[in-house]
């Protein structure tokens, strides 16, 4: 990058065809693979004539249903991303010793690694939750939508739209090599001259946007459009789980979308905020974006607790122990996740008392996660538990992530921080709690409700395939990087002078291998279910005899969700409902009102990335015309006065009948 | 498993809303609007706190005493309070359904904030003519981001101002033109409490320094 970052011109900015990184070979292979799959992809598509499926029934849609899905495969696309960072840095890590300099050269590994947590969490994680709250919650509340459907489908593009900005940063200029969180100086301008930290800086800024909207909308929606008998203390724990997530997003990413201004600012304008000179505080920048960071994980692991509850309920066969303090439990973590912060950086020397403080509020924490722990327990206590893919990726939950859970209560001293801070030790810790909470809990989720989503089970052979790779893998894979943090090894080494350490490497490699059978086998489970849907077809809509009311509605529900709303009189609504026999209306239907799908929300994310991109490489004249397009869409768009449709009653009156004969064959199987 | 056992319908209109209307559109949008202030004022939030930790790092370059001109300031605090009583005049026409009084108190309220932007825009184009530019200490670059967001909030403010006259000529006081108002109005009302918390905190503290 060493040109492009010199010269300047007004058409094309800082971009030029040095910009290509064509003397790495790792990059053009991908890039022709990429190109070829992605050839095949338009081709296919263009081919069978899905265009306009795509566009009018997904794309454009604000069925808050499609979304969740269209979240689900954006995740999943990232995390193949993701994981093939995490498998060459393995590899690396493993070959680098006794004078070997690996296969990666310092260039490309410190954008590898920067790259891997970035998409994990921002393009991994955080699409995999948003889709899941964003699937379930509408339709355990009862609701046909959510609050602002428009503004769901433009928070899904915004976020599609920096995973975009951080895909092309590995084919057009370099990605950050600052490590995830950018810390300055170092991602300053005067050690980072280059466009990765600008990558970094408008993927991160452009999917803020849609996160913080999604976050307002889904509180909306939880606080507003619940059925009519579910108080605060009748929602399922999901909500609640999710309620409190999104109240932790609203309330941090603004956090995250303010530090990164202040660096851009710095890196464009010549401010000081983080500079080590004219006054500027590089330790503010570590302060303020981990009272963002934070309770990030917490956004990240809350929901999957929720799912967690859920499955143990199910399959437990019982209502969930201790729902109220399950609610409290997850209130009180959503408040402590503010005051703990200052562990991230207990080493930079805020002195005794700061660091007691913020030693303390972490060791709490622990105390309503752990009263979870004993409320699923004792769910299963006594209980006929059936063993189905998502009550093992409980299970495995429940194991790994305890382990996770203690390993970080060891971090929260800060002696010991001191000791371990940097270490591959903190490494393990936090692949521990987001492997073995975040991950274990989608897949739960997604073995879970993928039935409602798509009116089959997954096959459960390649799915426990698949679960024993991960938890074996897992284990492999990061024992060692606990024993060898606890030995003084520091994280995002790229070579090694000490050759005893690289049969823990090895052994490490080999985990993420097992890891990526586990990977395959999943992708496996999905083609596999998705060829032989017939025999796995559940006609039932409630194929676990669940307990709250999406399993009320019919696999796949329709796009109203409930033909007519229904009343909750309890706790695990549908429960009570099964119990009291209670059967469908079947007359009386009326027409149902309904928002308008709409391409704005397309096109202000395309728009977005155009700006984003034109200000990453300095095209000031391609940004600013971007920028004009994007406020005069949006204006435009507020002259649309008719977002709305009414479902024509024969419609609802068809689909309802549909769904009579389905359960009607379902009842003749049974 | 959920037997189709048909209960008397009497028992179903306990377990379903059998009489559902239409719910009207927008029923969560003031809720929304609040909440996304909230979350534009933890931005503003973050900015103070900067401005906190940094403000008084000039690099042996000016302080507030040496730029500040708190006549001038306090005119300037004078249009924004002034525009948000015109802005509450808007709402009282808006009550009565008085189409050409909203928008005549809008146009008063966008000159008001016009006004508040040019002074705002005269008194950075003077500190930077002095050689107090945002680069030349963190105190300033502090000073400029905190009052620059505030006056890109006000000049947002403003072009939403004027779509929404256009927009209440179009199609007068229709419900969501109603509901358009009321949010711009909690939007105008933020940015002026804002603005107090920069005339105390950044000005007036300054002062004292």
């Amino acid at each position: 990058m060493t040109s492009a970052d010199q010269h300047w011109s007004f058409l094309f900015g800082k971009l030029s065809l040095e910009a290509l990184p064509l003397h790495e070979p790792i990059i053009v292979a991908t890039f022709a693979a990429v190109a070829v799959g992605g050839a095949a992809l338009v081709g296919a598509l263009t081919y069978f004539k899905l265009w306009g499926y795509l566009w009018h029934e997904w794309f454009t849609s604000v069925d808050h249903k499609k979304i969740g899905i269209m979240y689900m495969i954006l995740g999943l696309v990232m995390f193949l991303r993701g994981f093939a960072d995490a498998i060459m840095m393995r590899i690396q890590q493993a070959m680098a010793f006794n004078g070997s300099e690996g296969y990666l050269n310092a260039h490309h590994y410190d954008q590898i690694f920067t790259a891997h947590g970035v998409i994990m969490i921002f393009f991994v994680a955080m699409p995999f939750v948003t889709g899941l709250m964003n699937y379930v919650v509408p339709l355990q509340i009862g609701a046909r939508d959510v609050s602002f459907p428009f503004l769901n489908n433009f928070s899904f593009w915004m976020t599609t739209a920096g995973a975009m900005l951080v895909m092309a940063s590995l084919f057009i200029g370099e990605f950050a090599q600052t490590g995830w969180l950018a810390y300055p100086p170092l991602s300053g301008l005067s050690y980072s001259p280059g466009v990765g930290v600008d990558y970094y800086i408008w993927a991160l800024q452009i999917a803020g946007v849609g996160t913080t909207l999604s976050g307002i909308n889904l509180i909306a929606t939880i606080v507003k459009l619940r059925a009519p008998g579910m108080t605060m203390m009748k929602m399922p724990v999901f909500t609640w789980t999710s309620l409190c997530t999104n109240v932790l997003i609203v309330a941090s990413f603004p956090v995250l979308t303010a530090v990164l201004v202040l660096l851009t600012l710095d890196r464009y304008v010549g401010t000081n905020f983080f500079t080590n000179d004219f006054g500027g505080s590089p330790m503010m920048y570590v302060n303020l974006i981990w009272i963002w960071g934070h309770p990030e994980v917490y956004i990240l692991v809350l929901p999957v607790f929720g799912v967690f509850s859920e499955v143990t309920a199910t399959f437990s066969g019982k209502k969930l122990f201790g729902y109220s303090s399950m609610v409290y439990a997850t209130v009180v973590i959503t408040i402590l996740s503010y005051v703990v912060w200052l562990h991230h950086f207990f080493t930079m020397g805020s002195g005794a008392s700061v660091n007691s403080f913020f030693g303390i509020t972490t060791m709490v924490i622990s105390i309503p996660t752990g009263a979870k722990l004993f409320n699923w327990l004792f769910t299963m206590y006594r209980a006929r538990i059936r063993f189905d893919l998502p009550m093992m990726w409980t299970l495995a939950f429940m194991l790994t992530f305890v382990i996770g859970g203690m390993t970080g209560v060891l971090l929260a001293v800060p002696p010991a921080d001191f000791v371990l801070h940097n270490s591959l030790f903190l490494i393990a810790h936090f692949h521990n709690v987001i492997i073995g909470g975040v991950v274990f809990g989608v897949f739960a989720a997604i073995n879970y409700w993928w039935p409602k989503a798509f009116g089959f089970k997954l096959e459960p052979f390649w799915g426990k395939v698949s679960f024993w790779c991960w938890v074996v893998g897992f284990w492999l894979a990061f024992t060692p990087l606990y024993a060898m943090g606890l030995m003084g090894v520091t994280r995002r080494l790229r070579v090694f002078d000490d050759p005893s350490l690289q049969i823990w490497f090895v052994i490490a490699a080999i985990g993420a291998g097992v890891i990526a059978i586990g990977i395959a086998a999943m992708l496996l489970q999905y083609a596999v279910s998705i060829i032989r849907r017939d025999q796995n077809r559940d006609l039932t809509g409630d194929p676990w005899n669940a307990r709250t009311l999406e399993w009320a509605t019919s696999s796949p529900p329709p796009a109203y969700n409930f033909a007519f709303t229904p009343v909750v009189h309890d706790l695990d609504a549908w429960t009570g409902m099964k119990r009291a026999g209670v059967g469908r209306p079947l007359e009386g239907f009326r027409p149902i009102h309904m928002p308008k799908n709409t391409g704005a929300g397309v096109i202000l994310a395309g728009l977005s990335t155009v700006c984003g991109f034109a200000l990453i490489w300095h095209v000031w004249w391609l940004a600013a015309v971007g920028f004009a397009a994007l406020l005069i869409t949006a204006i435009a768009h507020t002259f649309n006065y008719r977002r709305d449709f009414h479902i024509p009653v024969e419609t609802v009156i068809e689909t309802e009948a549909a769904r009579t004969r389905e359960l009607a064959l379902a009842g003749a199987a049974a | 498993m959920s037997a189709p056992a048909n209960v008397p319908s009497a028992d179903l209109a306990n377990w379903y809303d059998l009489d559902e209307h239409d719910h009207p559109e927008g029923g969560s949008t003031l809720l929304g609007f609040w909440i996304y202030l909230m979350s534009d004022c933890l931005i503003f939030a973050m900015l103070f706190a900067a401005f906190g930790v940094v403000g008084g790092n000039y690099a042996a370059g000016p302080g507030p005493k040496d730029l500040f001109d708190l006549p001038l300031v306090a005119l300037n605090t004078a249009m924004l309070l002034f525009s948000s009583i015109t802005y509450g005049f808007a709402m009282l026409a808006m009550q009565r359904g008085n189409v050409k009084a909203v928008q005549g108190w809008l146009l008063v309220t966008g000159l008001f904030g016009a006004a508040f932007l040019s002074i705002e825009l005269y008194e950075f184009a003077h500190l930077i003519h002095e050689g107090a530019t945002p680069q030349r200490s963190a105190f300033l670059s502090a000073f400029f981001t905190l009052v620059g967001t505030h006056g890109l909030h006000v000049t947002f403010g403003l072009i939403w101002l004027g779509v929404l006259v256009v927009q209440v000529g179009q199609r007068g006081l229709v419900a969501a033109n109603q509901r358009r108002l009321m949010c711009l109005s909690l939007f105008w009302h933020f940015l002026d409490v804002v603005w107090i918390g920069v005339f105390t905190f950044v000005y007036l503290l300054g002062m004292l320094r």
